[in-house]
């Protein structure tokens, strides 16, 4: 999937990679798209949860090698 | 208007702490108003790590030189050991790049979390505005915190 902008989240245990990407996202334009990298499983359940409080659009989740891609389109 | 949280920070165990602060980082990560009430025991997360508590009266000096507190000196509420066990875990926790208290503190407040401390507890404590953290926004009582917890999705005692 494409993506406007990248955030590395490997390594990192919540509540990091949530606060990561709310901040990160802050930067982008609605409509953007930002890539979270994250090795913490507990993604796979967080970003939809995130998505759903925040209003953004959670576009799919990749997985690979216990290592995950997740893919927010900014929506406003 | 966005939704709101409240915690009542009652204890000054690290660990609770911990998690207190990571729900708090999170609730206003997901776009949530965050009020922590730090009362009793909770404190001494808000007490400056540098210099003394200047209190007034034995009872109180002696309370303060035992219970010293602020964010680096929290014990943890089970294996705290005199401290070794808390140097472990602290350890543990750098291992996989988890925050402190101090760092989460300091993330909460600059994501806009408010911290009120009870003067109540600071006036039974002997503690002066002086010996608490300046990221401290408001000194209130139980009004302010049931106002916002009347208002509040979620509301936790800690």
């Amino acid at each position: 999937m494409k993506a406007d902008a990248t955030l590395d989240c490997v390594g990192l245990y919540c509540p990091m990679p949530i606060y990561n990407t709310a901040s990160k996202l802050k930067e982008l334009k609605p409509g953007q798209v930002l890539e979270v990298l994250a090795s913490d499983e507990a993604i796979k359940a967080d970003a939809p949860a995130w998505c759903q409080a925040t209003g953004n659009e959670l576009l799919g989740i990749e997985e690979e090698g216990g290592e995950y891609k997740v893919y927010i389109k900014k929506s406003k | 208007m966005s939704e709101k949280v409240t915690l009542i920070m009652f204890s000054g165990d690290m660990d609770k702490a911990l998690a207190a602060f990571n729900l708090a980082v999170g609730a206003s990560s997901m776009g949530m108003e965050v009020s922590m009430f730090f009362t009793f025991w909770g404190l001494n997360l808000l007490k400056k790590n540098e210099g003394p508590i200047k209190s007034q009266g034995i009872m109180r000096k002696m309370l303060n030189f035992m219970n010293r507190g602020g964010s680096k000196r929290l014990p943890l509420s089970k294996f705290h050991m005199f401290g070794l066990g808390k140097w472990m875990m602290s350890r543990l926790m750098r291992d996989i790049n988890s925050p402190s208290p101090q760092e989460l503190l300091t993330l909460a407040h600059q994501s806009g979390v408010k911290f009120m401390a009870c003067t109540t507890s600071m006036g039974i404590m002997g503690i002066s505005k002086d010996a608490l953290i300046p990221e401290v926004d408001s000194y209130a009582g139980v009004a302010t915190y049931l106002a916002e917890a009347k208002e509040g999705k979620v509301n936790l005692f800690i």
